[in-house]
């Protein structure tokens, strides 16, 4: 059985790859994937802490994140074609007015 | 088992953030979920592991996919301008800060978790009844609040996404700087107008003025 530790790194290092995704890459849709890097890390984490602490609540914090990230998605998703829809051709740089 | 695991998440996980083009992305992302799951039954999560491939790689990442198909940006990203001076270096200089200061934390840490273990005792056999216990036992307030959550989620998206009768016309890429500039000096003149009600009716026509010649602008180009 390896060590709990290790499921940590595995979830600091994943986490970290999303925080530097979503600060390098320019095109939303991709940063939105890497704000879901994030939300995968701390996935792994909980479950990590849960099954070492002989917890169900890591499980339990999971299935509320998933649901958190699901409804995330959709209305991030529409804005992002709300926005797309009036500037085609846009970046998230292109957008940093808060004015259509 | 853990080690394959866990090099399919991190290869997948910079896939992402090293593709260029917004469906190999995706692709990527489905990768590292996938590990995430296979990491989820390893620790006996089964029911989360089912959810995980069932919500994450099936919605979510379909949803994307959508996205990316109806609007037509599956075109290869141009990862040589770097629009901040600086921005990238910086950014993994801080990514590495933070894995140096989330490992350094973990050694330095003495035990391996602390926290009080459960006094249920080890979990049983079954995942699934004892998620269903927490959920619908301990977290029922919560789990109606989520029910509220993606309620609100789903008119949000369509209030959002709904093309309107009164929708502006697009703006096409080249229009775009003239656009910002003239909602820059706009914003600049209303500012620099000193109070009154005069100062500030005059701010908004130079706003109007400003939009005004934005759209000139597309109309030549």
């Amino acid at each position: 059985m390896i060590s709990q530790n290790w499921h940590l790194v595995l979830g600091a290092l994943l986490f970290m790859i999303g925080v530097v995704g979503l600060m390098v890459r320019r095109n939303p849709l991709v940063m939105f994937m890497c704000v879901e890097l994030m939300l995968n890390a701390v996935n792994v984490t909980l479950v990590a802490f849960g099954n070492e602490l002989d917890d169900i609540g890591g499980q339990t914090a999971v299935f509320f994140v998933l649901v958190v990230a699901a409804a995330e998605v959709v209305v991030g998703l529409a804005i992002v074609v709300a926005v797309k829809r009036r500037l085609p051709d846009a970046t998230a740089d292109d957008v940093s007015v808060l004015r259509g | 088992m853990f080690i394959a695991a866990a090099l399919i998440i991190l290869s997948g996980a910079m896939g992402v953030i090293v593709a260029r083009n917004p469906v190999h992305s995706a692709l990527f992302l489905v990768q590292t979920l996938f590990g995430v799951a296979a990491l989820f039954v390893l620790q006996e999560a089964h029911f989360l592991a089912a959810v995980q491939v069932i919500v994450y790689a099936g919605a979510i990442v379909i949803l994307f996919l959508f996205v990316i198909m109806l609007l037509g940006v599956d075109k290869v990203e141009d990862l040589n301008v770097e629009p901040i001076a600086g921005q990238r270096p910086l950014a993994v200089v801080i990514g590495a800060a933070g894995i140096g200061l989330m490992l350094t934390v973990l050694v330095i840490a003495t035990d391996v978790i602390s926290g009080a273990h459960s006094s249920t005792g080890p979990l049983g056999e079954s995942d699934i009844d004892e998620i269903a216990k927490s959920i619908f036992g301990d977290y029922v307030f919560a789990f109606q609040l989520t029910g509220v959550l993606l309620t609100i989620a789903v008119v949000g998206a369509v209030v959002l996404a709904r093309r309107a009768a009164t929708d502006p016309e697009p703006i096409p890429e080249s229009a775009y700087d003239e656009l910002v500039a003239a909602q820059i000096a706009a914003r600049e003149s209303t500012l620099t107008a000193e109070g009154g009600d005069g100062t500030a009716q005059d701010g908004e026509e130079t706003t109007d003025d400003g939009e005004d010649s934005a759209d000139d602008g597309e109309a030549e180009t």
